[in-house]
């Protein structure tokens, strides 16, 4: 009976801050994985402008930046994520506060497309 | 870990994800921008070199990662792999140490 | 829209934490609630079957158990809200609580949890002290007011996913409780309080998952209470009282 959690399963966690919870814990996690990759590219500049340069060519190919298009998103996820929840345990409690969810969204969105249209 | 000491690395979260907030901001709205352009290297670290501001802006944006990161990790290591106790925390300070060490470094190398 | 089966199959969980569920027939009736069904099982298919129930009109919390996947009480639930097209419902144990037997569950840790966070009145005063002046209008009242109806029926905590992941995690009602008595000023133990629902066990592992607030059949938000707990407790600290 249940599974690894609780008897209620996937049915029980079907709302939209169960959802909120899940994108801004995975998009934290991925986030955390990426770091050091992204710390070791840019240290690439420490062999000069030469080593970044060829990096940054690598990074040109489609594959990546969908990748890169990937990664905003995941950042713009947890960043307006994260503001929520900031809002929702700093802030007294209000009704509109479940509007942010949705706030958080759209915004992600915007992100994404603005970089979408930077890169193409 | 005394109730105290959960209650300071909670707020070190918190405090570090407002800090982040504002950082991420900047530095997406940075990154855009200078894809607009469609900058290389070299273009992008002349406007880097030397800069005091990239420098204190970035070493910020590396101390509170460094902090808000591993913190993060915890609550995950402990309630999806059941990771709790003494070992895990040294291994997530480690890490956190490890990315600032990284961080500082890339920071370094596109502002020296 | 197709028409409504005339019987429900109902699977109830039978045995304690290893078991099975054992499927019954039984006949739908309009505004049939969750537990007239169970009600029918026991008193007509399989006197065995074990379940919990009271009041029967949604004032005890006695009835709460995991109706298809969710948390609810039996009383307040009908069988149309619940049921799919196939005329199935799925009867379980409140989740997050030792099984008893079939749909009874161990309501002693639920508890346990609330002395731990001191859910209960620390008192200052005596007879001969005149009554305390509480304002309804004042913000810690209203504060006390937004969670004071709570029976400790133990949906939210059946419902909650950091209880299930923590095992220490003292859950929400236990909090909520806990808040409406640091906002309860004739109390003389908000220190001891705080000190009790700090810390990893406490408000600070709530992941804002509001599924408590979801299911809450009072519509208590114990998300809310919780935040409180978070402000009042980062500011305990900030001060160097905790």
């Amino acid at each position: 009976m249940g599974g690894g959690g609780m008897n209620g399963d996937w049915r029980a966690r079907n709302h939209p801050a169960y959802w909120a919870f899940v994108v801004h814990r995975v998009s934290g996690v991925l986030l955390a994985l990426f770091l050091p990759f992204h710390f070791w590219a840019l240290g690439q500049a420490l062999n000069g402008a030469a080593a970044l340069e060829g990096f940054l060519r690598w990074t040109d190919h489609p594959l990546v930046k969908f990748s890169e298009l990937g990664l905003v998103l995941l950042l713009g996820a947890h960043l307006t994520g994260g503001v929520r929840l900031l809002m929702l345990e700093f802030l007294a409690w209000r009704e509109w506060q479940k509007a942010l969810l949705a706030v958080a969204t759209v915004l992600t969105a915007i992100v994404g497309v603005v970089f979408v249209f930077n890169v193409v | 870990m005394s109730a105290r000491t959960d209650t300071r690395l909670w707020l070190a979260q918190r405090i570090s994800a407002m800090v982040l907030g504002a950082c991420v901001l900047v530095h997406i709205v940075t990154i855009l921008y200078a894809m607009h352009g469609g900058l290389t290297a070299a273009e992008i670290l002349a406007r880097t070199h030397g800069s005091w501001t990239v420098a204190a802006f970035y070493a910020v944006f590396v101390a509170a990662v460094a902090v808000h990161a591993p913190i993060g990790l915890r609550a995950v290591l402990a309630e999806w792999l059941g990771l709790r106790g003494a070992a895990t925390d040294w291994i997530l300070l480690l890490a956190g140490v490890a990315l600032a060490v990284w961080g500082f470094r890339a920071v370094w190398a596109v502002v020296a | 829209m197709s028409k409504p089966t005339d019987t429900l199959q109902v699977s109830v969980w039978r045995g304690a934490e290893a078991g099975e569920f054992q499927v019954f027939d039984v006949p739908r009736l309009p505004s049939q609630t969750v537990l007239d069904v169970v009600t029918y099982i026991q008193r007509n298919l399989d006197e065995t079957v074990s379940y919990r129930f009271a009041c029967r009109v949604g004032m005890c919390g006695s009835c709460a158990m995991t109706v298809n996947g969710v948390a609810r009480w039996t009383c307040r639930t009908h069988v149309d809200k619940v049921v799919g097209d196939d005329g199935r419902l799925e009867l379980a144990p409140l989740a997050n609580l030792p099984v008893i037997k079939d749909l009874v569950c161990d309501m002693r840790p639920f508890f346990d949890k609330w002395a731990r966070a001191r859910g209960y009145f620390s008192p200052t005063q005596t007879r001969e002290d005149d009554f305390a002046r509480i304002s309804p209008q004042s913000k810690q009242r209203k504060n006390v007011e937004a969670g004071i109806e709570c029976i400790g029926c133990g949906v939210c905590y059946a419902s909650c996913d950091v209880v299930s992941w923590r095992p220490d995690y003292l859950g929400p009602a236990a909090l909520n409780r806990a808040w409406t008595l640091v906002n309860d000023p004739r109390d003389g133990a908000r220190l001891e309080r705080l000190q009790a629902i700090a810390g990893d066990g406490g408000c600070l592992a709530c992941h804002t998952h509001m599924s408590c607030t979801e299911r809450c059949p009072k519509q208590i938000a114990p998300t809310a209470s919780i935040a409180g707990l978070k402000r009042a407790t980062a500011l305990a600290t900030l001060k160097g009282e905790l």
